[in-house]
């Protein structure tokens, strides 16, 4: 059986793309809150004035005649991300990890010159990696520190934590662990592993590269099941946090662990992906009953992960019964 | 709830205009819902001629009447030097030639250009006949009239069967005294028409003469053929006077009712007319759309038609990219194609309608590798974006030039149709995906790159199609009807092709879970 039975599929809760734009995205995002999430540089700030913790920024370029600056901008810096503001998806992120004299390196040992910087720059300033093209800002952020626990399952890169927030409560998790393939990158697209998260108390549960089941990280040969996230108590409240500084109903948060500063929040996302539920092996709809059914929505980040992680753990999720997420009669 | 309602009143509404106003082009006006509908038109020319004696002349002739069943689309009063008009007698429409003086000989012309209207049933006339007038004859025709239309009567139930055996007895295959004693071998058609009425009146029974044509193409000198109608009492029927078969024969135009006379000339002799056919074949849409212009229906008159040709080209071309974008739709909604960039595929089909679709093809993977390649090395060159994309351009400009060029020496002329795609479209493709590339990897590259020209090919295989390109033109309100279905789709939350694919080993993980 090459395609699975769409019957099947609905009884797991399984959310499909045409479902997530009409009833969840649309319905639950807000179109003018998307500048919010769309510009980086916005949600830091906003993150920043609500005390969530965010990787410090370093600088801006505003202008294409600003790109000569970088020289100074860089030169005080070993180590930083330069990003384009209202890139997504990952777009247009380099990350050096080195300088050898006047040369930047990547992580995977690539050489760069500064004018290769200042291009790079360059087209990020003229729109290449924003959405629709529109002229971009270009901020350069300090370097995470990998997690000596990520040490094992990371490649060339810094794996992130993707929680989907679903009226500011966390409802599933992934983490996106960078391999050989993809380049350093936590692009799932590009062959980064997903690994479902337990909410319930941060352990992982199942792996996937492109879409099929795996066992062991491929570049590191580790298996997945003795990956557990660590400040997972303190991880869950942030992400949650993300509803009240954004006030979008479907968040996708992202967030990275700190060696130094633990659990910070880099990039929100309007439209998370469905990957997490082939990550999971689980479909988001019986969880957003959950919440749906609610009275009320918490107001304290604190008890809604404390209410997720009741709720969602993966011990009780096979017990729930599978409920369809039904927004229209006949659908 | 509420706000679905409302759509699907919309939807409802949108789709039953646009099918309504499509119906109505159909059943009303006669446009044909294929492309290949062909109908039979025919010309008839009548040819006049006389002498004229050197006085006033007036030439008056009969012209068919109009009715539901046959549609005139032209008819043309020719002659030289002559006052026209068309007077509307009792018997029907007459056309009248007149001149002060004329001599020698002399030739008007009638030309009838006809077809028959398959969407009405022909309608008998219902005019109210007079009293038959009983016939005069000396006393041996007086007998064998009598006898005759004793053994018709004899043989016969009602008007329809007497008239029809009455027939029979007159032909020729059934020689008896009194037959061949009422027609001999030199009556004219027109003596054995009078006879079958004058026969007919002998019983009370009301008739008249039919004179029609059959239309066949490619006769000259015709003469009409002669018909009797008789009236059962509540309606004219026509007979055939030599075989007695009741109804209008196939391809017949009747030209006259009555006995009146066909032709007059005052002021000159030896006056004839003969009938000339040419048959024609012709696309029943063009012969509606005539048809509709000559009776100015609102619909046509502020329709398309009424465009210059040339505006009608591009609208032919405009009217196909709604047809694009419900494939681009569906393809995207419902087999979940990943294209890059939503509508480009709609593009490229449009550049493979003007290039062929092999040829288009391999153009296209040629410019876009090729592009692809230098543009690759466009990117270790420091340039700033706007320059690098105009940069590439003008290198798919070079590209498609020595393409061409090259084709052309080795003697491939398809490939120079390779200007018809759109430059900017190729250029922005290419970088677009060269951008792809090294953000996602060559497997996305190639997954968006398959699938925005499979998306275009299956838009170009639609948008070729002789019968919707046809339908787009002719039928523009199935825009309505297209909007309709994309409104529906637009509210289509189930799974995605590619996601049952996609979803599929998490399907099957779940079992093996709750199997053991």
């Amino acid at each position: 059986m090459l395609l699975a039975s769409p019957k099947k599929l609905r009884s797991c809760g399984i959310i499909g793309m045409n479902q997530r734009n009409f009833s969840l995205v649309s319905r639950y995002n807000p179109r003018h809150l998307y500048p919010l999430v769309d510009d980086k540089l916005k949600t830091k700030l906003l993150a920043q004035k609500a005390g969530i913790t965010v990787p410090k920024l370093l600088g801006t370029v505003d202008y294409q005649h600003d790109v000569k600056k970088l020289k100074d901008l860089l030169s005080a810096h070993h180590q930083f991300v330069i990003k384009p503001v209202k890139g997504s998806g990952g777009k247009g992120i380099l990350v050096i990890t080195k300088r050898d004299q006047n040369d930047y390196i990547k992580p995977n040992g690539d050489r760069l010159t500064l004018a290769e910087i200042e291009r790079h720059v360059s087209d990020i300033l003229s729109g290449l990696h924003s959405l629709g093209g529109k002229l971009d800002t270009v901020m350069i952020e300090s370097l995470i520190q990998l997690d000596p626990v990520f040490s094992d399952y990371s490649y060339e890169g810094i794996p992130d934590l993707r929680v989907i927030i679903f009226q500011g409560y966390p409802i599933m998790a992934m983490l996106r662990l960078t391999t050989h393939t993809s380049d350093g990158k936590a692009n799932l697209h590009q062959g980064a592993v997903g690994v479902g998260v337990d909410i319930g108390n941060g352990k992982a549960l199942h792996a996937v590269q492109f879409g099929k089941p795996i066992q062991h990280h491929p570049d590191t040969q580790k298996t997945f099941s003795e990956l557990e996230i660590p400040h997972w108590d303190k991880l869950l409240p942030l992400a949650a946090a993300c509803y009240e500084m954004t006030g979008l109903g479907y968040l996708g948060v992202d967030i990275v662990l700190d060696r130094d500063l633990g659990p910070m929040i880099i990039e929100l996302n309007a439209r998370p992906g469905l990957a997490i539920q082939v990550a999971n092996s689980a479909g988001l709809a019986p969880r957003i009953n959950v919440i749906n059914e609610l009275k009320q929505i918490d107001p304290d980040p604190q008890s809604r992960a404390d209410f997720s992680k009741e709720n969602f753990s993966n011990s009780l999720s096979g017990s729930l019964p599978p409920r369809l997420e039904r927004t229209r009669q006949g659908d | 709830m509420k706000a679905e309602f409302k759509l699907y009143i919309l939807v409802f509404l949108i789709m039953t205009t646009g099918i309504g106003l499509i119906l109505y082009k159909h059943l009303a006006l006669g446009f044909p819902l294929l492309p290949d509908d062909k109908k039979l038109t025919w010309i008839v020319e009548a040819k006049i001629d006389f002498v004229a004696n050197g006085e006033p002349v007036i030439v008056s002739f009969a012209l068919p009447p109009k009715n539901t069943s046959t549609i005139f689309m032209e008819e043309n009063f020719a002659s030289p030097d002559y006052g026209f008009s068309e007077i509307a007698s009792p018997t029907g429409r007459r056309a009248q030639w007149s001149k002060r003086s004329a001599n020698d000989s002399q030739t008007t012309y009638y030309r009838l250009n006809v077809y028959k209207n398959d969407l009405t049933i022909a309608t008998p006339p219902s005019d109210i006949p007079h009293e038959p007038i009983k016939p005069e004859f000396d006393k041996a025709h007086q007998i064998a009239a009598i006898a005759l239309v004793e053994q018709a009567r004899n043989k016969s139930a009602n008007t329809e069967t007497f008239t029809r055996e009455l027939i029979k007895l007159l032909s020729p295959q059934m020689p008896n005294q009194n037959q061949s004693l009422l027609i001999n071998d030199q009556a004219s058609v027109d003596y054995k028409t009078n006879l079958v009425i004058d026969l007919l009146a002998l019983e009370n029974i009301s008739a008249r003469i039919v004179r029609g044509l059959y239309l066949e193409g490619g006769r000259r000198k015709q003469t009409l053929s002669n018909f009797v109608e008789v009236h059962n009492g509540s309606q004219w029927l026509l007979f055939n006077q030599e075989t007695g078969e009741i109804g209008l024969p196939e391809n017949f135009l009747i030209w006259q009712h009555g006995a009146e006379s066909l032709l007059d000339v005052i002021g000159g002799q030896n006056s004839r007319v003969s009938f000339s056919i040419i048959e024609n074949v012709q696309s029943s849409r063009d012969l509606a759309l005539l048809n509709n212009e000559n009776k100015q229906a609102t619909i046509i008159d502020f329709s398309i038609y009424s465009l210059p040709i040339e505006q009608q080209n591009a609208f032919k071309m405009i009217l196909l990219l709604p047809i694009g974008a419900l494939i681009v739709v569906i393809l995207r909604l419902i087999i979940g194609i990943r294209t890059s960039g939503t509508f480009m595929p709609i593009l490229i089909a449009l550049a493979l309608i003007q290039t062929t679709l092999l040829t288009g093809i391999i153009m296209f993977l040629t410019v876009v590798s090729t592009g692809l390649l230098i543009r690759n090395y466009l990117s270790h060159l420091n340039l700033l974006f706007v320059a690098r994309i105009s940069a590439v351009i003008i290198v798919v400009i070079l590209i498609m030039a020595s393409i061409s060029i090259i084709s052309n020496k080795i003697g491939v002329s398809q490939a120079l149709t390779v200007t018809f795609f759109p430059l900017v479209i190729l250029a922005w493709t290419i970088e677009r995906m060269s951008v792809l590339w090294e953000e996602d990897g060559p497997r996305e590259v190639f997954i968006q790159g398959s699938g925005s020209l499979i998306t275009a090919v299956i838009a170009y295989l639609f948008m070729t199609n002789n019968t919707i390109a046809y339908l787009t033109f002719n039928f523009p309100e199935l825009l309505l009807v297209n909007l309709a279905f994309i409104l529906i789709l637009g509210q289509y939350t189930g799974y995605r092709l590619t996601e049952l694919y996609r979803f599929n080993s998490l399907d099957r993980r779940r079992n093996a879970i709750s199997e053991p």
